[in-house]
């Protein structure tokens, strides 16, 4: 299952532009990543592509961390 | 009324990024046209454009000079070019506000014609193949017009007026023109103004296609495609860029000891009423427009040296604006040079106004009028009129008119000035 935790982290080096040593398990997208509500919103878009899950909007909402993502992601996508 | 002078110069044209590398080009007789590159135009009428040239080389436009590549996601084209011709008329002004005020005494207008139209392209395929939930949140804010004008602002911290033109190819001279009057209304004392385009795309090229409006001739030769005043053109030759000017109050500039390029003197506006894309025959929109700038200019068709045609190479547009300049310039026509500058780099739509007012300012400091490329035979009405045809010539140019029209019937005439 670390292979989700590194896609996750790839997804967010590339779309935040930021080092990959700062993406962190408890980074926060918005207050350690520098990333704005749109910038989260692209994120998300791109964990269910790269995945291929759907993540409703409720569920978007919790998703403010690395952390959050990868556990996110290891619930809902082997399923 | 206060007075406004220019004090920097930027811009990104078929020709390459930079006003001076621009102006040796333009003046060598360099062409910036060349067959499309960048996407499939096998099935599209026009295959020729003025594309910006891509890549690292001198005077190549690399976005990444201007635009993280993390912030190019959230912009379209016309929004980078923009940014990188704002950047440069920016440093070439030495403006650099300190203090809250002077941010907030610093505004910005940057125009365009249509926008984001390859991103709006792309966003109704993505909605129609993979539904609404795939859609970019940078979506419509990459495509906003007025977003060039809000990067702008972001970028450099100017807190001023933010607005942005939408006048079709008038754009970019309105921008400028607007722009002018807020300083001399003193809403602000400097601003960041001009026009931007970045339509050269299948949708853009098919729909002016469509309107049979683009050359189609000179496929095969495309430097031969744009030749305003020629018995052989045949349509415009889209163009993309952008050009942009900081403006600013004349005591203002003095006292931090700017290079000023020239006085923006005249500005004169009118309004066809008469059809969506044809100018009016009797070319009255035009010539309203031309006589309100020199009006406001407080001069003579005679000081006028150097008039930057608006000649797109329409066979009925070219003819009209000659007739219009004709008339108002009467026996003023002996001394006048007039020449089209889209015969180098093509019709760049939002961003010509903008671009060409560079140009005639350029020429106001050179001493040198670029030439109309591409004119082997002059129509009938252009008999005893100095076009500057194919070589650009030296003479000094006191003062000089940049005329643009648009569809919907909009003309705007702006009219610089030596400053000495």
């Amino acid at each position: 299952m670390s292979d989700i935790a590194e896609r996750v982290k790839k997804i967010v080096v590339d779309h935040l532009g930021v080092e990959e040593s700062k993406v962190v398990e408890n980074a926060s997208f918005i207050d350690d990543l520098g990333a704005d509500s749109l910038d989260t919103v692209e994120l998300v878009m791109a964990f269910e592509e790269e995945f291929g899950v759907e993540i409703p909007d409720d569920a978007a909402e919790k998703i403010l961390s690395v952390k959050d993502a990868i556990d996110f992601i290891k619930a809902n996508a082997a399923a | 009324m206060r007075r406004v002078v220019v004090t920097g110069l930027g811009m990104v044209t078929p020709l390459g990024v930079g006003h001076s590398l621009n102006w040796e080009r333009l003046i060598s007789a360099t062409s910036g046209i060349r067959g499309i590159t960048g996407f499939d135009a096998s099935d599209l009428a026009s295959k020729v454009a003025g594309q910006v040239p891509r890549g690292a080389g001198e005077g190549e436009f690399n976005a990444d000079t201007f635009v993280s590549p993390k912030d190019q996601r959230k912009m379209d084209d016309f929004i980078v070019f923009a940014i990188a011709a704002a950047q440069e008329a920016i440093k070439d002004s030495g403006w650099a506000p300190q203090t809250d005020e002077e941010r907030e005494r610093t505004g910005v207008m940057v125009g365009s014609g249509i926008g984001g139209l390859p991103g709006i392209a792309d966003g109704a395929v993505t909605l129609h193949e993979k539904g609404p939930r795939r859609l970019s949140p940078f979506f419509i804010p990459a495509c906003l017009i007025n977003l060039a004008s809000g990067h702008i602002s972001i970028q450099h911290g100017f807190k001023g007026p933010n607005h942005a033109v939408v006048t079709a190819c008038s754009t970019g001279a309105h921008a400028i023109g607007d722009a002018a009057r807020l300083i001399m209304w003193d809403d602000a004392d400097v601003m960041v103004a001009g026009g931007t385009e970045a339509a050269v795309s299948r949708l853009g090229v098919g729909g002016f296609a469509a309107m049979r409006a683009l050359s189609t001739n000179f496929n095969d030769t495309p430097e031969k495609a744009s030749r305003p005043y020629d018995k052989d053109r045949d349509g415009f030759v889209i163009g993309e860029g952008a050009g942009v000017v900081v403006l600013e109050e004349l005591e203002h500039a003095k006292k931090r000891g700017a290079t000023i390029y020239a006085e923006v003197v005249g500005y004169g506006l009118s309004g066809d009423a008469y059809h969506i894309s044809a100018p009016a025959e009797d070319g009255n929109g035009g010539f309203r427009a031309m006589k309100g700038a020199l009006k406001r200019a407080g001069m003579n068709p005679s000081d006028i040296d150097y008039v930057n045609a608006h000649g797109t190479s329409t066979p009925l547009g070219d003819e009209i604006e000659l007739g219009a300049v004709k008339r108002l310039f009467g026996d003023a026509m002996d001394t006048l040079a007039m020449s089209s500058t889209k015969s180098a780099i093509g019709h760049l739509l939002g961003a010509a106004g903008a671009v060409e007012a560079i140009y005639s300012i350029k020429a106001i400091n050179h001493g040198i009028v670029p030439p109309t490329l591409n004119l082997e035979n002059p129509s009938e009405s252009c008999m005893g009129v100095n076009l500057v045809p194919k070589v650009a010539q030296e003479r000094r140019v006191r003062a000089a008119l940049s005329n643009s029209f648009g569809f919907g019937g909009t003309n705007a005439s702006l009219v610089f000035k030596e400053f000495a």
